[in-house]
């Protein structure tokens, strides 16, 4: 819906909800498009964003067994909706299993198309100014802020971002996002390994 | 590049972005998910990826003009709602309303 204020025709917003198939990068990509990123900033925000899936991936890893393309179906499909449905499932027989992963991630998928598509065309019936919807993007960040602080309550990853990110941008403004990212990690590991050693 | 087009390769970019994220643990890690470390990077690199996306979204603002006083409220209206209610679009939706609203005022 939000897409058709930029002028896009609606059925760009299915294609989209069809192979890229991620909620918040999809709503984040409206934010960069109005704001007029380039190609390479919505690759990396877009692979940043959307970060959180390897983890899903790593603790489905002993879930998902061999089944070929099917397989790669599920991984494609892993999105926070499918994760916390396929997580609280918890099917004994592997038969049942293959096809309950595949029917909830397929079912799942077919929802997310067909209602961006019903979005999209609702949309196009009328138009605004888009002036500012580029705040979309830190709202977006600051909400998934408060949801990972209830989930952690745990001062110590948000002190780590914060030092990182400032250091970064004093010192490289421009590649900020990379440099405080690859500091913040390395600062958490290091500190996972000082804290196993004493 | 038409317009149309540059969509299609921004689509591309996305899917390919996107897939690799959930396709890389099956491909790295196969048989290691239950690694102590990997659980400890798991747990503790979203919050502080979020932490630094929120500042990086908001590096450019001027602080010292209507802008960014604009900024702040919308940025206090969002975490207000979504600590009060607790839904991501709504709170999403409500600031960036406010926010249109005051910088097109």
């Amino acid at each position: 819906m939000l897409f058709q204020n930029l002028g896009y025709p609606w059925y760009l917003a299915t294609l989209m909800a069809f192979f890229v198939y991620a909620g918040t990068a999809q709503f984040m990509i409206i934010g960069l498009l109005a704001a007029g990123v380039g190609l390479t900033e919505i690759a990396i925000s877009t692979f940043l964003i959307n970060s959180r899936h390897i983890f899903y991936g790593i603790s489905m890893l002993n879930h998902y067994g061999d089944w070929g393309l099917r397989k790669v179906y599920l991984a494609f499909g892993l999105t926070d909706e499918t994760y916390s449905l396929v997580t609280t499932i918890d099917p004994k027989d592997a038969v049942k299993k293959k096809q309950q992963y595949f029917l909830i991630t397929a079912l799942n998928h077919s929802y997310w198309v067909i209602s961006c598509t019903i979005g999209a065309v609702i949309g196009s019936s009328f138009s605004i100014n888009t002036q500012g919807m580029e705040f979309t993007l830190t709202a977006l960040f600051v909400v998934l802020l408060i949801e990972q602080w209830k989930k952690i309550k745990n001062l110590l990853p948000f002190m780590i971002a914060a030092f990182s990110a400032a250091v970064a941008l004093y010192l490289f403004s421009e590649q900020m996002l990379l440099v405080s990212i690859a500091l913040s990690v390395t600062l958490l590991i290091a500190n996972n390994l000082i804290k196993k050693s004493r | 590049m038409s317009n149309t087009e540059y969509i299609l390769t921004v689509i591309l970019v996305m899917t390919i972005a996107t897939f690799s994220t959930r396709i890389m643990p099956f491909l790295f890690f196969h048989g290691r998910g239950n690694h102590p470390i990997m659980s400890y990077i798991a747990k503790y690199t979203p919050p502080m990826i979020m932490s630094i996306l929120v500042v990086y979204t908001l590096k450019d603002v001027n602080f010292s003009n209507e802008i960014g006083l604009y900024t702040v409220l919308a940025v206090v209206a969002t975490i207000t709602i979504h600590v009060w209610k607790g839904n991501p679009l709504v709170s999403i939706f409500t600031g960036t309303f406010l926010y249109m609203f005051l910088i097109q005022m």
